[in-house]
């Protein structure tokens, strides 16, 4: 066992979550390569979603994942932290507008 | 950014047998990443063998005006290796007789050797049906001497291939030094200005794009939309086809590996992606590669690892196809660049 809860090295092996649930796992893994695929959306945009995304669920694989996708996509640095402050804007917006209960709360309870 | 070649600074990787070394040993060696002629057995491709000739790729030289980070060459101003005029009258000989329809010149940088033109003209009597240049595009503006290069390319119907790694120039000038975004897209812009590039042009201008760092190359076609609507609106820029190659684990992008701390998660990308349906079209499959001086080899990679080709004709003045047609292609772990993905080759992706 390794002595931190996160392996770069894991990565690799996501795929052999299917090896203990062989139908929820291939069925997940399709539902995912589905989704990236171009549509409405083109693969490039997703591949900027997801690494925002991968931002404010704050998981070290998907950043590592998708950088990588990124830079293979031939996105620019700039993007990439444009879309992850787009995330981050939104992730402190839902902190903040909370604030409006606090307010709220505040002049409730003043004289 | 480095100025000097490897060979030129003394470096240990200059030598092939220690880049051969590390391409044996450690991952492969412990077990953790199967051997290439092992992965390659799997789906039945070991002995690589080749298939009908169609590309001769001539090495003129190594010696070349810039020092990009990723050369597999090692190439560089301070390189001497220059294919002389009696190597290349033995290459003319050989250009008249084979079954090849594409001569494609490489280096370095081809048209920095003195002998360039002439033996452009000579091969160009010799009528070989596609003729490539692989121009690094800032040597036209490099010197005065070169500003008619796309004049003289035009007037033999040269097919040129240039190298753009990206359509920024940030990430342009890192992998390949500062100012070489400027020159190129003023380069380009005079192969368009005399008919290169344009969508009904039969002056064909093709764009080579190889990852600026430690990852694979993304898809061929999107990549493609991507530099020509940057390229036509940004600079008014027209080319044909964009070709994705994979960086190999050799020479420049091999210490680069290294140095970064990059080389395993390099080789496991590699091998992760390999592609059995890309292995039936790899490019040492079609393609003969010849150095500098004369020596016959599976690919321009080969060469650079100095793997001379297996078959008993070793050099160009003893050429004779038929005896190269049979002979078993030499390996090694780098091939896997070749294999990931969508495959890639001096003519982009291959599966």
């Amino acid at each position: 066992m390794a002595n931190s809860y996160y392996d770069p090295a894991d990565l690799r092996k996501f795929g052999k979550i299917t090896e203990w649930s062989e139908e929820l796992g291939t069925k997940f893994f399709e539902y995912y390569g589905k989704v990236f695929e171009e549509g409405a959306l083109s693969a490039r945009e997703k591949s900027l979603i997801a690494l925002a995304v991968a931002h404010i669920v704050k998981c070290p694989y998907c950043i590592d994942a998708y950088t990588q996708d990124g830079l293979q996509r031939g996105i620019t640095k700039e993007e990439m932290m444009e879309a992850v402050h787009a995330g981050a804007a939104i992730e402190s917006g839902a902190s903040l507008v909370h604030a409006v209960q606090m307010m709220n709360k505040h002049d409730k309870l003043s004289m | 950014m480095a100025t000097k070649s490897l060979k030129a600074r003394q470096d240990a990787l200059a030598d092939f047998n220690k880049q051969l070394n590390i391409l044996e040993n450690g991952l492969f060696a412990d077990g953790e990443l199967p051997y290439f002629r092992d992965k390659i057995a799997e789906s039945g491709h070991f002995p690589l063998r080749p298939q009908k000739l169609e590309i001769l790729q001539i090495n003129v030289g190594y010696m070349c005006n810039q020092v990009c980070e990723h050369c597999h060459v090692d190439a560089g101003p301070d390189r001497k290796e220059i294919m002389a005029r009696e190597t290349m009258t033995q290459c003319l000989e050989v250009i008249r007789k084979t079954g090849a329809h594409t001569l494609d010149l490489t280096g370095g940088a081809p048209e920095m050797n003195p002998d360039f033109r002439w033996f452009v003209e000579e091969a160009a009597k010799a009528g070989i049906q596609d003729f490539i240049v692989r121009s690094n595009l800032t040597i036209i503006r490099a010197n005065t001497k070169y500003y008619d290069l796309p004049q003289f390319f035009k007037k033999h119907n040269i097919h040129v291939v240039s190298s753009m790694p990206h359509y920024t120039r940030g990430k342009t000038d890192k992998q390949r030094g500062d100012g070489v975004f400027d020159k190129s897209i003023k380069a380009l812009q005079e192969l368009n200005a005399v008919g290169y590039g344009q969508p009904d042009s039969n002056l064909k201008l093709d764009l080579v794009y190889n990852p600026s760092g430690a990852f694979l190359p993304g898809d061929q076609a999107a990549l493609e939309q991507d530099f020509k609507k940057a390229l036509k609106e940004d600079f008014g820029i027209e080319f044909h086809n964009l070709f994705a190659i994979t960086n190999l684990p050799i020479s420049r992008f091999l210490d680069y590996l290294i140095a970064s701390e990059n080389y395993e998660d390099y080789m496991y990308a590699l091998v992760d992606a390999f592609n059995p349906s890309a292995v039936a079209n790899v490019m040492c499959t079609n393609t003969l590669s010849v150095s500098w001086d004369g020596w016959l080899y599976d690919c321009d990679f080969n060469q650079m690892l100095g793997l001379k080709n297996a078959s008993p004709v070793k050099h160009i003045k003893e050429y004779q196809e038929e005896v190269l047609q049979n002979r078993n292609i030499v390996i090694s772990q780098h091939c896997y660049g070749c294999t990931a993905g969508a495959g890639s080759s001096c003519q982009g992706t291959v599966a």
